[in-house]
């Protein structure tokens, strides 16, 4: 670490250091793609983990997450603009794909231009919107932004504003769809893409053109909502996000505000939250296995899945009271004891699981309709995969070992005896079959734990009052779908400055287009099934 | 042994005993389709709520069983409820082709009802070439698919019929080559023909190897005609929501509906006409008690008996399999089951050239 600031400060004399939580390089925006350019070709930071656009009082600009997929260390980079005025970055989307989306998000909710980013439209928000939601001088007045009445007229051109080699920015007009393009909106209200997320298809007969992506649906501006919360007001909103990692969105945003707060949490908190992480991954994964073979038209399967993880839920409404959102994990703990029938109903949950396994194999995986459905549909190879930062089950099928279980071993898991699934096909079965294994695994960490649960305190004594000291953090963990990270900035009060959700399926929303050119329509459907994101948590 | 030629050929003497020829005729007609049309009802709601009742059996439900006893009633409700739904007029659409699509496909599959051979003496049309009858009119049904597709302005709509074009057309060449070879096994086209030269032994027993690879083949192919899983893409509700009947509404919504379930039926009565002996009763040479015991078993409830149980197994492939994709689709037709059919015509002519079926 220290050698790598030294080397950095050496190249980029103009850099400085914060070192709160990790290391913070400190940039301006005429330095940035170049140190950025040097950090992923000379130093093998190929991988972008999120892009937080923040309103600092001085200027605007972005912190940028780096984390070398080797040696797994984590890098941030703060670029700030040079004009308030009209806030004008650099994009880095030539050099990690998914800075594509992350970026035109910071440009819907801050008006930072980024130069030479090919798409500088809205993500979230209408065309018409006006003004720029997440800066803080925004005016929320509701008659600046009434309730429209009318469609959006969708536009099929774009702006991008590139910078020539003097160094003068020109705003360009760019297609995304000709006038001759036979264009097929699947969603917003569509069978097949698992809540309202909207893709316009560019169709050639059966085949895809192009995919289009709208996003914000459900978007409920949580970051927003954040900003004029108290710290223990917030965690709802982690149940909310993916509504299937429910338990580890919550575990991590704990887990951040412990980090700065300097909070131990006792041993049977820990161990308790692991086995609902898990027990969440598993309940996750069968709903899955289920919605995925609906959307191939085996919809038997469905039911058998919901079985199992009916039992799942059952589980968590005894301890939780709750079967979806279950604001079980709080700042230094959980909420409430177990139920006593807990080790009971899960040794009685594991066999069943075993055997219904079996049963969903012999029914699905090896069938020959399934398998010319998945084999090599959707492939993704290792490199995109790191590049559009598709984390979790999906970029472990690429080949990509990217478990922060592993890498940035949280809570107990760095005690624990379990193999993180990867697999090389890339391809959709590739996705399941890396699943259904986690289901094994999960198992097997339970196993582990659910003998050993230590007596002691659920929560550690916190204040009543939280303030967090002046600072900025951020935390991974192993949601059921990838990584999710939670970033809070703190200025010494009751509610943070920025908390930025840097959330598992928005790379997988990313990835739609790349991975379905040339398909067919059907593949559009087994590949976003396989992916399987959850659009609460693309939007949030 | 009760049989229904009896009921039809007292009535036909009752009203030719004091009504000239010309009106006993008309009467009959009247009639005959009158209960066509009941009957045809009839087996939707039994099909509606068979499918119902099973598919919930297959994914551990229970299914419909609150509506009367065991939920029997509840394809009646539906069936009013569909009725009284209002039938949503759309902008921007071909009204005309619009309402003309679901007639089209509802009098296909009531045409090829006419041949069926529901019983002994129980056909409304026996002609020399009845089966061949049934394959032409069950080809007008695709015809009523497109339009709906077409005429709905609605680019979904228009993919779904597509598909459905392509998948069909393909799917009528296995089926008719299939049906060909039976033909050729049974050396007529008429349906009775057909029928009575099964009354010692089935098909699928005297034409052994190539009649089960027909039997096969046809019933994969008549799946794949009927727009059932695993080959419903075209009204793949993952991808295209609905298919060609997405913009349908109320009565004309329902026509589909009744179509779907009533091809069901009609393909598989002609796996039973054409391999398990249509209503003929289950014969084999030399059991004479056995036999005796199995005439006894009306030939209507043999005809309907078989059908239902070949529609429980499409039943089963629906519910167990998934949807294929339209290039596995053609690939299927066009490189499997085409030259299979192709190649067991020429084993079946074979056989029968040689004699060497039972």
């Amino acid at each position: 670490m220290e050698e790598l600031k030294n080397t950095i400060a050496g190249k980029f004399p103009k850099a400085t250091f914060d070192e709160t939580d990790g290391l913070q390089v400190v940039i301006d925006d005429a330095h940035w793609h170049d140190l950025a350019l040097w950090l992923r070709d000379a130093k093998g930071f190929d991988y972008l983990i999120a892009v937080v656009g923040q309103d600092w009082p001085e200027a605007y600009g972005c912190v940028y997450y780096l984390t070398n997929t080797f040696t797994h260390v984590i890098l941030s980079v703060k670029v700030t603009a040079a004009s308030r005025e009209n806030p004008m970055l650099h994009s880095v989307s030539d050099l990690w794909a998914n800075a594509n989306l992350n970026e035109r998000e910071v440009y819907d909710f801050y008006g930072i231009i980024f130069i030479n980013h090919p798409d500088m439209r809205h993500l979230y928000l209408r065309n018409d919107w006006v003004g720029y939601p997440l800066r803080k001088d925004y005016n929320d007045d509701p008659s600046v932004n009434p309730v429209p009445t009318e469609n959006e007229e969708a536009i099929d051109t774009t702006v991008a504003y590139i910078e020539a080699p003097d160094g003068t920015v020109t705003k360009e007009e760019r297609v995304v769809f000709a006038p001759e393009d036979f264009v097929v909106n699947i969603g917003p209200q569509h069978p097949a893409t698992h809540g309202v997320l909207r893709f316009r298809t560019a169709l050639d007969g059966e085949y895809i053109k192009k995919i289009d992506l709208y996003l914000g649906y459900v978007h409920r501006g949580m970051e927003k909502l954040c900003e004029s919360l108290a710290y223990p007001q917030m965690l709802h909103f982690a149940d909310r996000l993916d509504y299937l990692s429910a338990q580890q969105n919550r575990h991590c945003f704990c887990l951040c505000i412990e980090k700065a707060m300097g909070l131990k949490v006792p041993r049977r908190a820990q161990v308790i939250r692991v086995i609902m992480d898990e027990l969440m991954r598993i309940n996750s994964h069968l709903l899955f296995a289920g919605t995925f073979c609906m959307d191939l038209g085996a919809t038997t399967m469905l039911f058998y899945t919901f079985r199992e993880r009916e039992k799942i839920l059952d589980i968590f409404e005894k301890t939780c009271g709750a079967r979806m959102t279950f604001h079980y994990n709080v700042i230094g703990g959980v909420a409430q004891d177990l139920h006593p029938d807990f080790v009971k109903d899960v040794k009685a949950l594991i066999p069943d699981l075993h055997k219904a396994l079996k049963e969903y194999h012999k029914l699905f995986t090896g069938n020959v309709i399934t398998h010319q459905r998945m084999i090599g549909v959707g492939k993704l190879s290792k490199a995109d995969a790191i590049s559009y930062g598709i984390s979790g089950p999906s970029g472990r099928a690429s080949g990509w070992s990217n478990d922060i279980r592993k890498t940035h071993p949280y809570s107990i898991y760095s005690e624990l005896d379990f193999d993180e699934v990867v697999r090389t096909d890339g391809d959709s079965f590739g996705r399941w079959m890396v699943r259904m294994d986690e289901i094994l695994q999960s198992i097997k960490i339970i196993e582990q734990l659910i003998d050993k649960i230590p007596e002691g305190e659920i929560c550690a004594p916190v204040p009543k009052v939280i303030k967090l000291p002046v600072g900025h953090w951020f935390q991974q963990v192993e949601a059921s779908r990838g990584a999710i990270g939670f970033y809070i900035e703190s200025d010494g009060g009751v509610n943070p400055v920025r908390v930025k959700i840097n959330s598992t399926c928005f790379p997988l929303a990313g990835v739609v287009d790349h991975l379905t050119r040339g398909t067919k329509i059907a593949d559009l459907i087994t590949i976003g099934g396989s992916l399987d994101y959850i659009v609460p948590d693309i939007d949030r | 042994m009760f049989e229904i030629s009896r009921l039809t050929g007292w009535l036909h003497e009752l009203l030719s005993s004091w009504m000239p020829e010309w009106l006993t005729t008309t009467v009959e007609c009247v009639l005959i389709g009158a209960a066509l049309l009941v009957l045809y009802a009839l087996l939707a709601l039994f099909y509606i709520y068979f499918e119902r009742r099973v598919c919930a059996f297959f994914q551990c439900r229970l299914g419909p069983n609150r509506v009367g006893p065991m939920g029997l009633l509840q394809s009646f409700a539906d069936m009013f409820k569909i009725l009284i739904k209002e039938i949503i007029s759309l902008k921007n659409i071909d009204r005309f082709l619009f309402a003309l699509a679901p007639y089209l496909v509802i009098i296909a599959s009531v045409m090829a009802f006419a041949v069926l051979p529901w019983g002994k003496g129980l056909q409304v049309i026996d002609f020399n070439i009845g089966i061949f009858f049934l394959v032409a009119v069950s080809s007008i049904g695709v015809l009523g698919i497109l339009l709906a597709g077409w005429s709905s302005n609605n680019k979904f709509t228009l993919i779904g019929a597509m598909r459905s074009g392509a998948q069909m057309v393909s799917y009528e060449l296995s089926i008719g080559l299939s049906v060909l070879t039976m033909v050729a096994l049974a050396g007529t086209m008429s349906v009775t023909g057909i029928v009575e030269a099964q009354t010692d032994l089935w098909f699928i027993f005297k034409g052994h190897l190539p009649a089960v690879i027909a039997f096969i083949i046809y019933m994969i192919a008549g799946t794949a005609e009927t727009n059932r899983g695993p080959f419903d893409l075209p009204e793949a509700e993952s991808e295209l929501t609905a298919g060609y009947h997405t913009e349908y509404s109320g009565l004309h919504f329902g026509y589909f509906y009744l179509a779907e379930y009533l091809n069901l039926f009609i393909v598989s009565g002609v796996a039973a006409l054409l391999f398990f002996g249509g209503w003929a009763p289950l014969h084999i040479p030399g059991w004479e008690g056995f036999n005796g015991v199995m005439d006894w078993i009306p030939s209507w409830l043999w005809f309907v008996g078989k059908a239902v149980a070949l529609s429980f197994v499409i039943i089963w492939f629906k519910w167990t399999f998934p949807r294929l994709r339209i290039d596995n689709l053609l690939a299927l037709e066009w490189k499997y089951l085409l030259p299979i059919n192709l190649f067991n015509l020429v084993l079946m002519v074979v056989v029968i050239v040689y004699g060497l079926h039972f």
